[in-house]
């Protein structure tokens, strides 16, 4: 469970997020969507401590995230392309990221072994470093990756972007498999509310950096976050 | 046209996310400027009255021309190194209607307006105006004055011709070597003699000033390949046509051995290897160590003990320096990940210590043959060594933590100065001058055997209380956590 009270964040007096309470229970699949600049990333980026809050706090399974750095095992999270390091091969990438999780290669072998459809014959076995994959293909290694070693939380932000038809549609399995069979908490952040509906449990839209609708997916969310939008 | 690009040079660089946060390196190179200026002013003004003086029976001018060779030689070795074309961010022009021959010949023509083209004419100026007062033939000293300014040109863009090809090799500095050495080679064994036949150029540049149009020729010459090499160039795609080697991945498993820093020790070996700035970081080594070959055969040093101890600490701590300054930027482009993730801080900053320490001892084991030169200097090294285990390595580290500088690993390598700045100048202190300095002491008013222990006692002292200091490194590091992900997030 991921509880987030009175958060907010400000640079240089201008307030991007500001987020009151919010809770996400364990085992959702959470999406988060906004226009640019409405504090996705922002909301993220401090779930991951990586930028300090002005105020409030973040508590992930009664780890206060910037106090202590015990929500690091059970977390884990693909940003953008800076979360990947450029001269290793996809292999030796998951390999260094199973080792910081505790996971020896024959388990990252197996693990990764389950995404064969997923990365459509292109990762793995290519010898080539991640820097000279192409932007979707990047996005396919990140978010495998961040799967690797059974973490209870995920953060992936954007998922959907760059990555081809198929591709995108094999994602919304993975996702959903995560969260109804494997109980993981699921972060999601998309600018596609086709995709977001379709996989996850609730959404929450921010505007301007706060929360402007809490949704629990139905068949007529679409269309009310369409309407929401169009104007 | 013209005018738009130079409002969005001065934009670029006003605007730049590191301005002011590199004023620093910009004041220091003032200094170094201006201490040119002054030395070429000197050497314009006082080169014909202490030529006279010295060869009272030839003319000066004669005797300038026949070393003229040696300042084209030198000349270009120095831009080689220091000199840049500049850069324009083209990528966003190229669908806009511009020509590219206009974007070409822009950056050509900027380049001309470098300060290397002008630091000469501080030379070049003064000593004319001698010639023409000493009652020189006007027409032919502004003639010979005319053509040494082109000739400067004629380097400035030969320089780039060499640049550009040499940019693609591995070793991005051997052809300019071998060029210029094989050029002075050939000319010391006397095989073709370019002093004489540089000289008696010039010297008919003199007698006839029209035989400039030769240096006008060879002007446009090499302007002309450079600008089909950089109209070339102007495409988007021409970055990627570069094939996509198929990569060697080398089992990197004997680092098990090293415990739980292993997976961080696997990525430093390969960020090290499988990067062209960083390998080029690794040949730095063979200088490094060669370093003592400068100084030790030269009778004028043997004398000098407390110099000793300056090239032990360079020799043996090269890769230290040159590895060491850069932590943790060197992972700035993925920094965000590590901090995500489930590392200790502590295992990233000592596998970081484990390879420069080994190197040091390497490189100590590869100095021993300078025992040749005597017991001395081994011994010295040897302190040296110490020294750099012991101290230098957790220095270094404690100075990276105030590192704000990304670094693009993609980019070329040598002389490449991203990401440096006042820390990495400030770091030379304690690094280089401190040891030298106590050491020079110790050694002046004691023995050279006691100053010799005292670096060894300060280096096992730092080796002894290693954990502790790099608990407080350790907490360096993470006091400026954000901070640091915040600028490794910014291009400047």
């Amino acid at each position: 469970m991921i509880t987030t009270s009175n958060l907010s964040k400000k640079y240089s007096g201008n307030q991007v997020l500001f987020i009151e309470d919010l809770e996400i229970p364990k085992g959702q699949s959470f999406g988060l969507v906004g226009n640019n600049g409405a504090g996705k990333t922002t909301y993220f980026s401090l779930l991951l401590d990586l930028i300090q809050p002005s105020t409030g706090e973040i508590v992930s399974h009664d780890i206060q995230v910037n106090k202590s750095e015990a929500w690091k095992p059970f977390t884990s999270a693909f940003i953008d392309e800076s979360f990947l390091i450029g001269y290793l091969t996809p292999e030796e990438y998951f390999y260094f990221i199973g080792e910081l999780r505790g996971q020896n290669k024959a388990t990252v072998d197996a693990f990764v072994a389950q995404f064969e459809d997923f990365f459509h014959g292109e990762i793995l076995g290519k010898k080539k470093y991640l820097r000279d994959l192409s932007k979707g293909n990047q996005k396919k290694a990140g978010i495998v990756s961040a799967l690797i070693g059974n973490p209870e939380v995920v953060i992936l932000d954007e998922p959907f972007a760059n990555l081809d038809p198929t591709t995108q549609i094999r994602l919304k399995g993975i996702v959903k498999d995560l969260a109804e069979k494997q109980g993981v908490t699921i972060l999601i952040s998309s600018h596609d509310l086709l995709h977001v509906t379709d996989v996850c449990e609730r959404i929450v839209v921010l505007e301007k950096g706060e929360v402007v609708k809490d949704l629990i997916t139905n068949e007529a969310t679409l269309k009310e976050l369409e309407a929401h939008f169009s104007n | 046209m013209i005018k738009h690009f130079l409002n969005l040079e001065w934009k670029s660089f006003f605007r730049s996310a590191s301005f002011g946060k590199s004023l620093g390196i910009k004041i220091f190179m003032g200094f170094m400027a201006l201490y040119f200026i002054v030395m070429f002013l000197a050497m314009g003004v006082g080169l014909f009255p202490i030529l006279k003086k010295l060869f009272p029976d030839q003319d000066p001018l004669n005797i300038v021309n026949n070393y003229l060779f040696y300042w084209l030689l030198a000349d270009l070795l120095f831009r080689f190194f220091f000199q840049k074309l500049p850069v324009m961010q083209v990528k966003p022009l190229l669908t806009l209607p511009i020509s590219r021959n206009t974007i070409v010949n822009y950056v050509l023509g900027k380049s001309a307006f470098s300060f290397f083209n002008f630091l000469p004419l501080f030379a070049i100026i003064p000593f004319g105006i001698t010639l023409i007062v000493k009652d020189y033939p006007l027409a032919s000293v502004l003639g010979w004055m005319f053509g040494l300014i082109l000739t400067t040109i004629i380097i400035n863009f030969l320089n780039f011709i060499i640049e550009s090809l040499s940019s693609e090799t591995e070793l991005s500095f051997l052809p300019i070597i071998i060029f210029t050495g094989g050029l002075f080679a050939l000319d010391y064994f006397n095989i073709i003699s370019f002093t004489e036949l540089i000289g008696s150029a010039y010297t008919g540049i003199y007698n006839q000033p029209y035989f400039i149009v030769t240096l006008l020729a060879i002007l446009g010459f090499c302007y002309s390949i450079n600008f089909q090499l950089l109209h070339k160039k102007l495409f988007l795609d021409s970055g990627l046509k570069t094939e996509i080697k198929e990569v060697n991945t080398a089992n990197l498993d004997w680092t098990k051995s090293f415990g739980d820093v292993a997976p961080f020790m696997q990525l430093d070996l390969r960020l090290i290897w499988r990067n062209k700035r960083t390998k080029s970081s690794v040949w730095m080594l063979a200088i490094g160590l060669l370093y003592g070959l400068f100084f030790y055969p030269n009778p004028v040093y043997q004398g000098m003990v407390f110099f000793y101890i300056f090239i032990g600490i360079f020799s043996t701590g090269i890769f230290l320096i040159n590895f060491g300054q850069f932590v943790p930027a060197w992972d700035s482009g993925y920094y965000k990940l590590l901090m995500s993730q489930n590392i200790k801080y502590e295992q990233y900053l000592k596998s970081k210590f484990t390879l420069m320490a080994v190197s040091v001892v390497a490189l100590f084991l590869l100095g021993i043959p300078y025992v040749y030169f005597g017991w001395k200097i081994l011994f010295a090294h040897f302190a040296a060594a110490i020294y750099n285990v012991g101290v230098n390595t957790h220095v270094i580290l404690w100075g990276g933590s105030y590192n704000r500088k990304k670094i693009n690993l993609d980019q070329k390598a040598a002389f490449n100065y991203q990401g440096t700045g006042a820390v990495q100048w400030l770091i030379g202190i304690p690094l280089l001058l401190i040891p030298m300095g106590l050491f020079a002491l110790l050694n002046w008013s004691l023995s050279f055997e006691i100053a010799c222990l005292v670096l060894i006692v300060m280096g096992v002292l730092g080796i002894i209380f290693h954990q502790k200091i790099m608990q407080f490194i350790t907490g360096k590091y993470l006091e400026s956590k954000y901070q640091m992900i915040d600028a490794f997030d910014q291009e400047n």
